[in-house]
């Protein structure tokens, strides 16, 4: 390959994803933080959309991963080409695969008729062939439908097959944790009720609809190109990088700022509870849009002052994705601010903080060991909860061109690219469907799996 | 009751200078007048004397804080902090950076988003409210499983997909009503009934969510027991008893939102083409307008704050149990 390089939010993302799996592995030590867990993977639908937000995370991770191609290093050492990241480098042919303009999905035609030049010269005025989706048929109006069904065929098989390793060592796992036989591992994955059954069946689904996708991708454009002629699949999948880490890396700035500052509202109260409070309200006060607005509009300008700074579209359009990340959490700590000094104010007064006040203990120590892991419930639903309205924001605010750069993939832009093709004849509609699936199956994913969240760490709703 | 309210009207006021401050510091501060005028005028190949020129039109070409060359009092007030920032109090909003009377803009453009606005918020409570009930009314049965389900489906939506399916099921498949565009008068409702009833269903997800738990809140208490042991109807008891009841918490989570009305919704307005607040703010935002989108900022904090004004107030109103001191 090539050689790695790193961008900021990609080492932002992956310092993100390795202190969440430090909270898990010292939640999972934790007896009183095991039961709220059990009782989430005792959730149906939590283990489900926990199974498809992983499957969103691996492609996020995947997309994340950037490096130089090896082949385009000139001898100079010089970079000739933009980073291109493990899943472009997976997906090329997705990728390099680009048509002149709009073609509908599967389909072996353009999306306009155009003079074509036949071989012994006469023209005529038709749907010409695509240059990549479907070259293969000899004859379209024949064999089209027969090899879409055949190749979907293949790729659920193959899907299957796949699916059969994974449950293999599924069992394989359970067998050697519970010490008994390959075979009946195998039996008390089938027959156990709780979560591995519905993981491996989500597992089943999304190996199934991945497979038969990637198997017809090959072929064809399953989701039809767009208006430069790129695949919209691969625009799609390339999307999922940008949803995440707008739902992820804004929580830098939101846990820190509310975390410190709602928690010394509420534990030191006096002046300092006066002015976080009036800090919270002016911020709170200000509509959020204007204000990420204000800071883009700065942002932009910035940008254009220090253009040398930003020597690639690529870096600058990180850059952009970063600073909407840092805006977006800079106007939305304040909630859970309000939250977690209110719960501080309770816990202050609890017998067993007022015994560590009246040992001597060091107020940075009472703060550490008996007020933040009392409130981390709060913050936990919080950023669960928090995660699906910010992917909806991004698409929001690309709208009105203050969300990520025009060059980055995002729903958001597709949605906005799509909002003037409905009004062709015929409808160009699936870019708009792709990026309506690809979001609902995220948004839907982090917000069944918050509800189960919150259910199970808030200690008002025991039922 | 008099003194508390102007209590909290003196608290208002550190909190507009706050907002005041942090606009001005984001707007002339860390984007300094320079930078707005390049963007106007273009990136490259702008000459010093043209922004100047820009500047001067404009009246950017003030010291910020003190102006030394004045005398007396004019040294405070001959400066863009004072020319720009401190006649918001006075809702003085000046002119745009286009040139235009921003006091009377608003004036005009908050009509019709107050036509789209007011009937949405009605209509939507009324629908969100019904549908609460009902699955309030038929808990611990499959009509709530697969309702909630459906509310969580409907939430996962984007708006943007709202509006666009709307338009092009309603606008253009069905032409039942136009796809967009306004008009003055009775002209206007044939205008509005799509961009309401988009609205209210993109809305009822988290709305129906909201308030049933308000009312499963409310429906385990002693009076609901008390009204059923008397041998109400369920359907009755929640309709009554338990709505007024709700009511409280309900009339406050909307209080603040009203004086919000007024700025209309920027995505519902641009895409329908309503020449209301939140389109202005929008068509602001893309020809980088600086001094509309600071007139704007200051409007919608001074609204919310007068809302938060109200909510306190509201409180009083509706639940006598409450005292203000």
């Amino acid at each position: 390959m090539g050689s790695f390089t790193l961008f900021w939010t990609d080492g932002l993302f992956f310092a993100l994803l390795l202190a969440m799996g430090l909270g898990i592995w010292r939640m999972s030590r934790r007896e009183h933080f095991r039961r709220p867990w059990r009782s989430v993977s005792g959730s149906r639908s939590a283990v489900i959309s926990a199974t498809v937000l992983a499957a969103y995370l691996l492609i996020g991770v995947l997309d994340s991963i950037h490096f130089y191609p090896a082949a385009d290093h000139t001898a100079d050492g010089q970079f000739k080409t933009e980073a291109v990241s493990l899943l472009d480098w997976w997906a090329a042919p997705l990728r390099t695969r680009v048509e002149k303009t709009y073609s509908a999905p599967l389909a072996v035609q353009g999306y306009a008729r155009e003079m074509i030049t036949g071989a012994e010269g006469s023209q005529c005025w038709d749907y010409p062939r695509l240059q990549h989706g479907g070259v293969h048929l000899q004859d379209p109006a024949r064999d089209w439908l027969g090899d879409v069904l055949l190749t979907g065929l293949l790729g659920l098989v193959k899907g299957i097959g796949f699916w059969m390793v994974l449950a293999a060592v599924a069992a394989f796992v359970r067998a050697r944790r519970l010490r008994v036989s390959w075979k009946d591992g195998m039996a008390a994955l089938v027959a156990e009720r709780g979560a591995w059954r519905w993981i491996l069946s989500t597992m089943l689904v999304i190996v199934l609809l991945g497979w038969t996708l990637a198997e017809l991708g090959l072929k064809y454009h399953v989701f039809g190109t767009d208006k430069v002629g790129e695949d919209v699949l691969f625009q799609s999948l390339k999307s999922i990088r940008t949803g995440l880490l707008i739902g992820t890396l804004t929580t830098l700035v939101t846990l820190p700022l509310a975390m410190l500052l709602g928690i010394s509202a509420g534990y030191f109260r006096g002046w300092a509870d006066d002015v976080i409070q009036y800090l919270y309200t002016t911020l709170n006060s200000i509509p959020g849009v204007l204000l990420i607005a204000a800071s883009m509009l700065l942002m932009q300008a910035y940008i254009a002052r220090h253009e040398s700074d930003f020597a690639s579209l690529a870096l600058r359009a990180d850059f952009r994705l970063l600073f909407l990340c840092l805006i977006l959490g800079l106007t939305s700590w304040t909630g859970l601010c309000r939250l977690l000094r209110a719960e501080t104010l309770k816990l202050r007064e609890m017998e067993y903080v007022q015994a560590a006040r009246a040992l001597g203990v060091w107020q940075g120590t009472i703060l550490l060991r008996h007020i933040v892991p009392n409130v981390f419930h709060l913050v936990l639903i919080s950023v669960a909860l928090d995660f699906s309205s910010l992917v909806l924001a991004e698409a929001v605010l690309s709208y009105i061109n203050i969300g990520v750069d025009p060059a980055t993939e995002s729903w958001g832009n597709m949605i906005n690219g799509a909002r003037l093709e409905m009004a062709r004849d015929p409808v160009v509609w699936w870019s708009l469907s792709a990026a309506f699936l690809f979001m609902f199956g995220l948004v839907l994913a982090a917000n069944l799996f918050a509800d189960a969240v919150r259910d199970a760490f808030d200690p008002r709703r025991v039922e | 009751m008099t003194q508390y309210l102007i209590r909290r009207i003196l608290y208002a006021i550190p909190l507009l200078m706050g907002v005041n401050i942090i606009t001005f510091v984001l707007f002339f501060i860390v984007n300094t007048p320079d930078d707005m005028a390049r963007m106007n005028l273009g990136q490259k190949r702008v000459t010093p004397e043209a922004i100047e020129k820009w500047k001067h039109e404009r009246g950017y070409d003030l010291p910020l804080l003190v102006n030394e060359t004045a005398e007396g009092v004019t040294q405070f007030t001959e400066t863009i902090f004072f020319q720009k920032s401190v006649g918001l109090f006075a809702l003085r909003f000046g002119r745009s950076d286009a040139g235009e009377d921003i006091g009377a803009d608003i004036s005009q453009r908050m009509w019709p988003s107050l036509a789209i606005a007011v009937p949405s918020l009605i209509v939507g409570l009324a629908v969100d409210i019904s549908i609460a009930l009902l699955v309030v009314l038929f808990r611990r049965s499959y009509l709530e499983f697969w309702g909630l389900v459906a509310c969580v489906a409907l939430m996962s939506i984007s708006s943007l997909f709202y509006i666009i399916g709307g338009q092009y099921l309603v606008g253009k498949l069905l032409q039942l009503t136009p796809i967009s565009g306004y008009d003055t008068g009775t002209g206007a409702f044939k205008f509005l009934v799509l961009p309401v009833v988009i609205g209210v269903v993109s809305g009822v997800g988290s709305g129906v969510r909201w308030y049933r738990t308000l009312f499963l809140e409310e429906v385990e208490k002693e009076y609901v027991r008390t009204a059923r042991s008397k041998g109400l109807g369920e359907a009755y008891v929640l309709f009554t008893h338990v709505l007024k009841n709700a009511m409280i918490p309900i009339l406050t989570g909307v209080v603040v939102v009203l004086p919000l009305l007024f700025t209309g919704s920027l995505i519902t307005e641009s895409f329908f083409a309503i020449p209301g607040l939140g389109s202005y703010t929008i068509d602001a935002i893309n020809r980088q307008d600086f001094a509309i989108v600071r007139a704007m900022v200051f409007l919608g904090s001074a609204l919310y704050i007068f809302g938060l004004l109200l909510t306190d107030l509201s409180y009083t109103l509706v639940d006598p149990r409450v005292r203000l001191e």
